[in-house]
This record gives C-alpha cells, structure tokens and sequence, in this order.
C-alpha cells in the first residue's frame, strides 16, 4: 500500500494489474501510443457489406467467445436494459466462465447477473455498480476487484490500452446491415450513442445489436458501421418506458427546491449568470430545479446561454426552443423530449465521452463549461467529495461524468446538511472521488460555503445576503444536529478501486461488515 | 400492570422517526435490540441513551426493540419515555437541554403573515421547517394527529420545542379543543413556547380555562415568559362570539378562523370565491380590529394551486386579514409578498421616516412633511413596513443612501 497524493493508501497492484497512485491534479503524464486494434481488410468481410448473423448467440460464437474475456456493454438504455442480461445468459449456457464485464455503467435491473456472478460466468465488473450489483460488490462477494471510472475516464482506459475489450456489444435503436447505428429511431428510442463510441473504435471484436433495422444507410450514423464486425436483429433491446421516462418533473420538495434557488441566487451574485454563459445540470431533483431558476433569472435578464451541456430533458429542451439557450451538447439524453429534441433540431447535438470528457487528449469541453451543478453523497472540510459510496461504507453509485465536469470553471455541489441523521459534510470523505481543490462551492440549506481557494467567488458575492458560513461551520452544524458520528469499521479487503480522470488510482473502497 | 407496549413509525416510506416496542421483564436486565438505518454511524449512540434511559426511569430489566429510520436524538427519546410512561407511572421527565438558539421570546406587534403547521406527530417535517423562514410554525396536536397518537405527540411536541432550531420563527402549539386541550399545555408552557393556538373556540369562558391552566403551570415550574395566545374560531357559534372572545384576555394577540370546520357547521361546500364565509371573515376582521388584535385568515389547502394561492392571499389581505395559515413551506413564499407593502405604501413609508429621520438630525421636535404634521405612530407604522420590506428582501437596509427626497 502506498499514500497517494490525496492522502489516501492505495495499492500498486490491484486485481494483478499495476496501479499508478494519484499524483495530483494534472501531474501525471502518460507516455507511449494508443491501443491500437489490428489492421483488419474489407476481404475477410462479406461482400455485399450484410453483416446480419442470425441470433446474438452465434455472433458471440464467431466473436471468438471464450473464458476470462473481456464483454463490453453500455447504459443508454438505463435500468431498461435487455441486451447486457442477454449476453451473459448466453455465456451461461455456453459454459464460459471467469468473464470481465465492462459496462458504462450498471442498473437495478442488472441484478439477473448476480447467479453470474456467484457462479463464476462473470468474476469481475469494471464500471458503475448501482443498487443491489454494488451491496453484492461491497459485501465482498465479488472474485474480483471492481473499478470505477468516470465517463471521460473509461474512454481513457480503452483509448490508452488500459482496459482491452475483447467483445464490445451496442445495443442499437436503429440500424443498418453494415452496423451503421443511430439512438434517435425505433422502439427502443435513447437518444445518442456516445458511450460506446471507444469500445466500436478500440475493441477486438465489435457486434451491433438492433431490434429497428433499416435498409442502408441508416442516417444519422452515430456509430460507423466500418467498426463492425457483426450485426443482429432481435425482437426487443429494452423496456422503453425504463430507458427514458416519458416526462420529467420538477422535484415538489420544498428542502430541494430551497437548495436549487440559493444556488441560483449563488450564481446570479456572481456574475455566472450573463449573456453568452454557459452551464451543466445534471437530471438529479435538485439540479433539474436549478436550471428553472436559471431560466427564470434568464427571461428576467432578457440574456441567454450559449450553450447548455446535458443530460438533456423537457425542460432543457424548452430552454432551447423558448430562445435561452443557444445549443444542447447532449451527453445523454434522459426523457422523451430529449430524444425528440435531438432527432429533429441541429442545435441539439450529440456528444460523447471522447469530445466532452476524456483527460488523455488535446482538451475537452468540459473546460468551457462556465457552471456546473452536480451532486454528492458526502463532502468534507477539505472540499473534497464522494459520490460512490454512502457513510456506512456501501458502494451504490457511479461516477458517471461527476469527475470529468469538476474541470469546468466554476463546480457547486448543493446539498443537504443532513439526510435524515447522516450528515453530509464531513471531516474526511469515506471514499475520494474529486478532489477538494476542483471544487468551489458547497451549497446547503443552512449555509453556503465557498472554498477559500476561489477568492473571486468569495469577493463577487460579498454583499449578497446570502447565508455564508466556512466548512467547519457547516460540519459543526451537521453534528449538533445529529450528533457526532462514529467511523464505520470495515474491513481490510479492497472491493473496487476508484480511477481519477488520468487512470491513477485516487482511492479504494473496502468490504463493509456484514 | 401492562408489561408490554409499541408504538412510533416504521415502514419504506418513514423518515427520520423510529418504531419501539418495550417489554418489562422480571429478570435478565436491560436488553436492547436494535435495528438502524444509521447503525454504522450511530448503533452505539442509540444503544447508549436507550440504557441510560431506561435507567433513569428506574427499569432494570426489559427488553426494547427499535427500528430506527434515522430518527434524531431528540425523536428518539420523546418515543421512549411515551413509551416507558405507557409502562410505569412516574412524574420524572426526562428533558433534553432547551438549546441556546431557542431561548428567543416573541411579542405582541410580530408580523405574523404565515404560520407553517407542522403536524405533531410527523418528525420529519418539523426539521427542516425553519428554514424556510416562516413568520411562525405550529407544532399541531390538534387535528393532524391520529387520536391514538395524542400522548406520543406531546412528547414529540416537547422535545421539538427544547431541540428543533427554528431559526427565529415564532413558537406556537396548537393545542387539542378545549376541555382536552387544558393537558397539553404542561408540555409546552415550560418550553419557551411564544403563542398557543385554542382551536374550535366558542367562549370567553374557555379562554379563561386556557389563562388558569397556564397560570399554574406557571407558578409550578416558576417560567414566567409570556405566552400568547391565539383563539381559532370554526363554528357560527364561534363567529357571533368573536369580538367577546378576542377581548377575553391581554394575552390574545391574533384571533384566526377556521374554514373548513366553519363551513363544515353552516353545511355548504368552501369554494375558491369564498362567498359562503364572507360574513364569517368579515365579521371576524372587524372583532379584531376593534379588540386591537391581529385577524389571522383560514389555510389555503390546494398546494399545487400557487396562482389561486396568491389571488386568495391578495382578497384576504383586501378584506383586512394580517397573515393565513400554511401547509406546505413553498406557500411561505406568496404570502409573504401577498401580505407584503406594495409598492405605493413603501414610498410613503420612506418618505415618512426619512422626514422624521431630517428632523431628528437637524434636531427638530416636530416631524412634518410637506404641511402635514406627523405623529409618532405614523412613524412607527411606517418604520415597521420598512422594517418588513428589509427582511423581504423588497429594500436594502440603507436604502436611505439611494433615498432621493423629492
């Protein structure tokens, strides 16, 4: 074990892979060339460019299927997806064993893996664990050590050769015999594409799965098919009423809608809210709320943004449509309007987490981002922030693009004191996610704290009226309320490993007491 | 003797609140069996107070099941010793510190636009309630509390008063309808609480009972700050008693009405027009105007109706009401503006105290504007709208500096 950067003992060597401890924002510099695929030639490919296969079974066959590979898959069919339970009962029942599953991110409805997992089909997860996959993980259940990484981060690991995907599978709403594939058409209608973007341009072997086939070309082509190795037609990807909600709504909590409007008036004090800005709030209750009393401070003003960086919604997509905003770069799409939105408006576009996130390349837009809004299980005295793990030490979360959007230029996390006797601001983080040094404002109902490494912010927003308090102030008040609470015990062994943007390994989350 | 006994919350959609069932044994000590969302954090915290609980009440064998949805501490106590009381007669109480914060008195001229209910009985709602800058927040032992949860509301209700920090709100209870009213009030006239709330009020007499009962409470436990009191008035008998009851006692500040019990007596439907209770309201305004007594009006039910909410609170405040009742914290809000100077008041408002102000600097004894004298009451109502819209946020606190006396 080894004390990173952070301050936090990581190992060098996890799941028999070597670890490079966190060194700091921006101080690791990677060397050396991008993983590259082999050469592959039009020949060894049908002629007519029908790449159909007859059933996801035999295309996993001739992928090559075979124990200890590594399986992609993507989330943009969230807690509605078919495709990922699919593939592993088709491992099952091929007898594979000991496979490493790669999704973007997993969901409760991932749970039909767990026998899997018990029985050796899968004995490694690297990605978002979420709900019952991530108490399965934190239990210490798993063979192996999971990983986390962000949006951006995933991308980094394939680009760089860090994670190499045997199989990568796309669960496609709409595409062509030549695997050609969009998110915008058919019954299981998501949006865009953009996860899956690295495993089709880096993976050995790529299979486009679609339940919408169109004949050539299927336009747009979010996803090419030249990357493609196999496509099949199956009768049904996703549940579509889980993959996007039909409507979105404002949160009716008045303690979240109370933290929505300070941050906002937070941002109007400091100047953040002017013609030609530009921000990032996520579908969280709180953050969807953000942006209407951005909207209503917009109309005021007579301003409006350049452009909105999303998960995108109704209520983004209003913005757009009413004149406020100017473009949607679209990360994923999280309700019907959205993917409406999308198909039919230019000013909507899809991005993907190589354009917006990814550390290991000349920039990413993230850094134009003038405001972020984002969420936090906890956040201690140093500013520092974690998203995966709750206080008792269960891992139920991703980080999603959480890390990547600390690059933007102003980060705020609104958030409660407390949520029912934990409270939220702490000494010290359970797990380490961001580091306190990219985070500029913590938002509470009962207090806003700026970090005082962003004097601006601090002199900007002097006169304000708003309820500052330091950090410690808050901490103090978190624990009149509810009293001093004790460091959970856990145990020694690692169940995942948390990556920073640049691959390094920031922290480590330990098995809880059963 | 019962020897066994349950009661508080439990199930998927509970917060902040636990669920305990106590048995006394004969033998065996004190067991605690303990089931907490919060357990990694605060398992022993809970087990502790538990023990020292039942210690202080002198138990020394029972066993006690809790499962805790993240109760805080002053939930978690208030559920045990209804509890143990459910068990064992005993006068020992077992108080919590009334916390710094929470000693602040009130008095009579208070603005009072909005009073957020709290139902007594609901823990999570009373705990973030003072955020949400309320002028008041009710803690209900009245009609939002099941009759079976009556006396495990009067622990709630105490202990909220002593630890729930409502950032400056002011502190009223409303208490259960007179006579049953009158034991309520030993848990809360001890407890710094500001205002009392008599509802179903119909008699000068029951007012009277309310001001005996506190009186001694009062010489029992030797607190003398003044508790206000605010009589609802729910019935036709109530509203043809009205100017007798709000000068039924010194101690009444305000005088409400009630309108669903109201309409409820008169047999006709409430609508959004409000014809039905137009004498009602009126008749009730004019008792407290002539008894000098805020006229407090009826909640506004519909919470997804803020455009209705905001016409109702602008007749309301045509009609001469002073403040209205609240149910959901988003309301405080467009009551306040409701109820708040507009714009027309706030310039003679300004122009009034910055005349008093020039003549106080320039050392002049009489206040005049333009050939008008002043009096000093003018000035102080004058300075109480300005004082209002500062807390409103309408003017700055030095809005004189921006002041252009034409």
């Amino acid at each position: 074990m080894i004390r990173n950067a952070a301050g936090r003992y990581v190992p060098t060597e996890l799941n028999g892979e070597k670890q490079i401890p966190y060194m700091g924002v921006g101080k690791y510099i990677p060397s050396g060339t991008k993983h590259a695929p082999a050469i592959r030639s039009n020949s060894e490919f049908p002629e007519d460019g029908n790449k159909m296969v007859s059933s996801l079974k035999e295309a996993l066959q001739k992928a090559g299927l075979k124990d200890g590979m590594t399986i992609s898959t993507h989330h943009h069919f969230r807690n509605g997806d078919l495709l990922a339970n699919m593939i592993f009962d088709i491992a099952h029942e091929l007898g594979v064993k000991n496979l490493r599953w790669f999704p973007s991110a997993s969901f409760p409805c991932h749970a039909h893996l767990i026998p899997y997992l018990e029985d050796g089909t899968i004995t490694a997860i690297e990605g978002s664990m979420n709900g019952p996959l991530g108490k399965f993980v934190s239990e210490g259940k798993m063979k192996s050590a999971g990983m986390l990484r962000s949006h951006g981060g995933r991308y980094q690991a394939i680009q760089d050769g860090e994670v190499k995907i045997d199989i990568a599978v796309i669960g496609a709403p709409t595409a062509d015999v030549f695997g050609n594939a969009n998110g915008l058409h058919g019954p299981s209608a998501c949006g865009l594409l953009g996860f899956a973007l690295a495993d089709s341009q880096y993976a050995d072997k790529v299979i486009v799965v679609t339940d919408n086939l169109v004949p050539f070309p299927c336009i747009p082509w979010q996803i090419q098919g030249n990357y493609v190795d196999f496509t099949v037609l199956v009768d049904k990807l996703g549940d579509p009423e889980k993959i996007v909600s039909g409507t979105t709504q404002i949160t009716k909590s008045p303690d979240r809608l109370l933290l929505a409007e300070l941050t906002a008036k937070f941002c109007d004090a400091a100047g953040i809210i002017k013609d030609g800005f530009s921000f990032q709030a996520g579908a969280g209750g709180t953050s969807l709320s953000v942006a209407e009393y951005f909207r209503a401070i917009m109309r005021q003003k007579g301003i409006k943004a350049r452009f909105a960086r999303g998960g995108s919604n109704k209520y983004l997509v209003e913005m757009m449509e009413e004149g406020l905003v100017d473009y949607i770069l679209d990360g994923q799409t999280f309700d019907l309007d959205g993917v409406r939105s999308m198909a039919q408006n230019p000013n909507h576009t899809w991005t993907s987490p190589f354009t917006s996130y990814n550390y290991h390349s000349k920039g990413n837009f993230a850094q134009f981002v003038d405001v972020v809004i984002l969420g936090a299980t906890e956040v201690d005295l140093g500013f520092n922030a974690n998203v995966v793990t709750h206080s008792d030490g269960y891992l139920l979360h991703g980080i999603g693009g959480w890390q990547n959007c600390l690059f933007s230029k102003t980060v705020i996390i609104p958030v409660p004191l407390f949520r029912d006797r934990i409270p939220v601001v702490r000494d010290e983080v359970t797990t380490l996610c961001g580091p306190g040094e990219l985070i500029d404002v913590i938002v509470t109902e009962r207090g806003i704290a700026i970090n005082p490494l962003r004097k601006d912010l601090i002199e900007k927003t002097r006169d304000s009226g708003l309820p500052f308090k330091t950090i410690t102030e808050l901490k103090e008040e978190a624990e009149k309320i509810c009293g001093k609470p004790s460091k959970p015990v856990l145990q020694e062994k690692i169940v995942a490993g948390i990556k920073w943007v640049d691959g390094t390994l920031i922290d480590v989350v330990r098995q809880v007491q059963s | 003797m019962q020897r066994k006994s349950s009661l508080g919350n439990k199930g998927e959609k509970v917060r902040s609140d636990c669920f305990m069932e106590l048995e006394i044994t004969e033998s065996g000590g004190l067991v605690v069996d303990l089931k907490s969302k919060v357990s990694a954090l605060y398992g022993e915290d809970i087990r502790k107070t538990a023990l020292d609980m039942l210690t202080y009440f002198g138990i020394k064998n029972a066993l006690l099941s809790i499962e805790d949805s993240g109760a805080l501490p002053f939930v978690l106590s208030a559920r045990l010793e209804a509890l143990v009381k459910q068990l064992i007669e005993t006068e020992k109480e077992f108080l919590l510190p009334l916390i710094e914060e929470n000693r602040y008195s009130s008095f009579k001229e208070k603005f009072r636009f909005s009073r957020l209910y709290l139902p007594g009985n609901s823990p999570a709602m009373m705990i973030n309630a003072g955020i949400h800058k309320p002028h008041a927040i009710i803690l209900d032992l009245e009609d939002s509390v099941a009759f079976d949860k009556k006396e495990e509301a009067r622990y709630l209700v105490r202990n909220a008063l002593r630890q729930v920090d409502f950032y400056g709100a002011e502190r009223m209870v409303r208490i259960n309808q007179i006579p049953a009213g009158l034991a309520d009030l030993k848990f809360i006239i001890p407890h710094n609480v500001h205002l009392v709330l008599v509802p179903k009020c119909e008699s000068a007499a029951q007012i009277v009972a309310v001001e005996t009962e506190i009186g001694n409470i009062k010489t029992l436990t030797g607190v003398d700050n003044p508790v206000f009191l605010m009589p609802i008035i729910e019935s036709a008998l109530g509203v043809e008693k009205a100017f007798e009851i709000a000068t039924s006692s010194d101690n009444i500040v305000a005088m409400a009405i009630g309108l669903e019990d109201f309409t409820a007596d008169l047999g006709v439907q409430r609508t959004l027009s409000g014809d039905e209770s137009f004498y009602a309201r009126t008749r009730l305004v004019n008792a407290c105007k002539a008894a000098g007594i805020q006229a407090i009006d009826s909640v506004f039910s519909d919470v997804g109706d803020m455009d209705a909410l905001h016409t109702n609170v602008k007749n309301s405040k045509s009609l001469g009401f002073e403040g209205m009742g609240c149910i959901h914290p988003r309301q405080i809000e467009i009551i306040h503006k409701g109820f708040s100077p507009d714009p027309d008041e706030l310039e003679k408002a300004k122009k009034i105290v910055n005349a008093f102000l020039l003549a106080s600097e320039k050392g002049l004894g009489v206040v005049s504007l333009g050939t008008k004298m002043i009096d000093a009451p003018v000035v102080k109502r004058a300075q109480k709208i300005l004082d209002l819209a500062i807390s409103l946020g309408m003017i700055s606190n030095d809005w004189r500096k921006e002041y252009d006396a034409k």
